[in-house]
């Protein structure tokens, strides 16, 4: 399979879906004929080349499956087969493929619907929405193809059990259930950036896909601020990945990294597309955070960043949202623009809510601002500590190596 | 998020004070348990992989000496109360899911029918690196 063909039978997937769904009237099985007709393209594409029209040969695949299914279903009953297929309704779905009937959208709500948990809704999304196999999302999630293929079948039966039908939400419930899919993106996003180091492709093609998603959205929604401010806080993230590890898979903070590395091209998308919506308003915690990615990228060297504009965007993020990630960051700001003092002193004001007690990040964050400040001692033993409590490989090696680093300085004096 | 569930086994192995030392239909119950817990897990879409260890008997001990070579020792050791039958990994989404897991494996029924209340050792799997520092 080509490069190409993959890329061209993901972006066909959602409508090849609308169209069987919404003919066939159930989901779910809609769903599973959909992956068969991708995978059935996938092995007869590459040898007999790809058809004229490959929207259409998807639908006449998977509809042959719905039929052949319900025929199965009937047998199994004794009762007269129904022949879906020979039915000139279905026969004529073949012609509906037109692209205006865009149903990605209408797929993405149904696919992060808030009764599905996190996990279930990334495994049907890349799935049904974004046309990956199910063998492609259980290795990006290092599960074994059952179990992923479990997880997306699960997923289905509560999405049917919770009785959502396969039409577009009311105008006001699409507002609320555009955050969930905001949110699902962002998931998917994350996970394949935070470990795209190394040569773990399959990983990091779901930062790809993310991206793609959210492309999508943002062409069917152009104007909802928090969309496009997803998708800007995405390429601008995005832009940065060649630089953030080394050869040998180790870590290399933001202050570290060789920016000349950086995407040039993303980073244009991106500013032009926070700098439009910024304006228009109403201003939302996607949007803000990348406004602060553009910050970042946007100055050259790490000592030309502007951290009076990056502490007033985490002041006015963690206005909009009670997360004390957003608050470790405003104290990492504000230690730049005030000096490591201030940035210790919200820290004690962080630990005191105690909603991040004991979290390594607070306690790497600590040790920063130690070695900021002079306090060696201090500043190894949080390294050490924090170091101890990650779950993250590469990030366990980086912060070991600091406090390696600090003590190195130590005996020199 | 992926965990290990370590589950140990009380005795030094698995025929003399084990499980194999087990009236038949104790040892049926618990394995009928087990294979429930694993079914549902499977169900649910989390389980990962479930690795099930041979008894301590068959255990090789290596330790490499300085100036080359190993010494290679067999188990099951005399001072030994427990060990390790098992494990199974799981992606789970909390540490929540992954201790409720670990109770239920932990409850499983021993010889006299009652739970065992078993240790059961709950590990992270480490990954990659989180957000950007």
């Amino acid at each position: 399979m080509t490069r190409l063909d993959t890329a061209l039978l993901r972006t066909l997937a959602p409508t090849v879906l609308g169209v069987i769904a919404r003919r066939f009237g159930d989901f779910a099985a809609a769903e599973d004929a959909v992956q068969e007709a991708l995978l059935a393209a996938a092995r007869q594409w590459p040898r007999d080349g790809a058809p004229i029209n490959p929207a259409g040969w998807l639908v006449q695949v998977a509809a042959r499956r719905m039929a052949d299914q319900a025929r199965g279903e009937a047998a199994r009953r004794r009762r007269e087969a129904a022949v879906a297929l020979d039915d000139p309704q279905t026969m004529a779905a073949v012609d509906e493929v037109v692209p205006e009937s865009d149903d990605t959208l209408l797929l993405l709500f149904m696919c992060c619907h808030p009764a599905l948990t996190p996990a279930s809704a990334i495994a049907l999304t890349l799935r049904a929405v974004g046309g990956l196999t199910t063998a492609e999302i259980a290795k990006a999630f290092l599960v074994p193809e059952a179990t992923m293929a479990q997880r997306i079948s699960r997923a289905k039966q509560t999405i049917k059990a919770s009785g959502v039908a396969f039409a577009m939400p009311t105008a006001a419930q699409q507002i609320e259930r555009l955050g969930s899919v905001l949110h699902i993106l962002y998931l998917i996003f994350s996970e394949g950036y935070a470990s795209s180091i190394g040569p773990d492709l399959q990983r990091r093609d779901l930062a790809n896909e993310a991206i793609r998603l959210t492309r999508a959205v943002q062409a069917l929604r152009p104007n909802d601020g928090e969309v496009a401010g997803l998708l800007a806080l995405m390429l601008l993230t995005d832009a940065r990945r060649p630089a953030r590890s080394d050869p040998d898979g180790g870590l290399i903070p933001l202050a570290d990294q060789d920016r000349r590395l950086w995407d040039g091209r993303m980073i244009a998308e991106g500013v032009a597309l926070i700098s439009r919506t910024l304006p228009r308003g109403p201003v939302g915690p996607y949007q803000i955070q990348a406004a602060i990615a553009a910050v970042h990228d946007e100055a050259a060297r790490a000592e030309d960043t502007d951290w009076r504009q990056i502490l007033i965007l985490y002041d006015v993020l963690s206005g909009l949202s009670d997360n004390p990630m957003v608050r470790l960051n405003q104290a990492v700001a504000a230690a730049m623009v005030h000096g490591p003092r201030a940035g210790l002193d919200l820290l004690d004001a962080i630990d005191a809510e105690g909603g991040l007690a004991g979290h390594h990040r607070l306690t790497a964050v600590r040790a920063h601002l130690l070695e900021m400040a002079g306090d060696r001692a201090a500043a190894i033993d949080c390294y050490l500590a924090a170091a101890g409590a990650t779950t993250s490989l590469p990030e366990r090696n980086y912060l070991n190596s600091k406090a390696a680093k600090l003590g190195d300085k130590r005996e020199r004096q | 998020m992926k965990y290990v569930l370590m589950m140990h086994s009380a005795g030094k192995s698995w025929d003399e004070d084990g499980l194999g030392s087990w009236p038949p239909e104790a040892m049926e119950a618990h394995l009928a348990f087990l294979r429930a817990f694993n079914a549902a897990l499977v169900e649910s879409g989390e389980l990962v992989q479930i690795v099930a260890l041979v008894s301590p008997e068959e255990m090789r001990m290596v330790r490499a000496k300085t100036g080359g070579g190993a010494t290679i020792t067999d188990g099951p050791y005399p001072e030994s109360k427990e060990f390790l039958a098992g494990f199974w990994m799981i992606d789970v989404e909390s540490l929540d899911r992954a201790l409720e897991l670990a109770a239920q494996a932990s409850a499983g029924p021993g010889p006299d029918g009652k739970p065992l209340n078993m240790p059961i050792q709950v590990r992270a799997v480490m990954g990659g690196p989180g957000q950007e520092m």
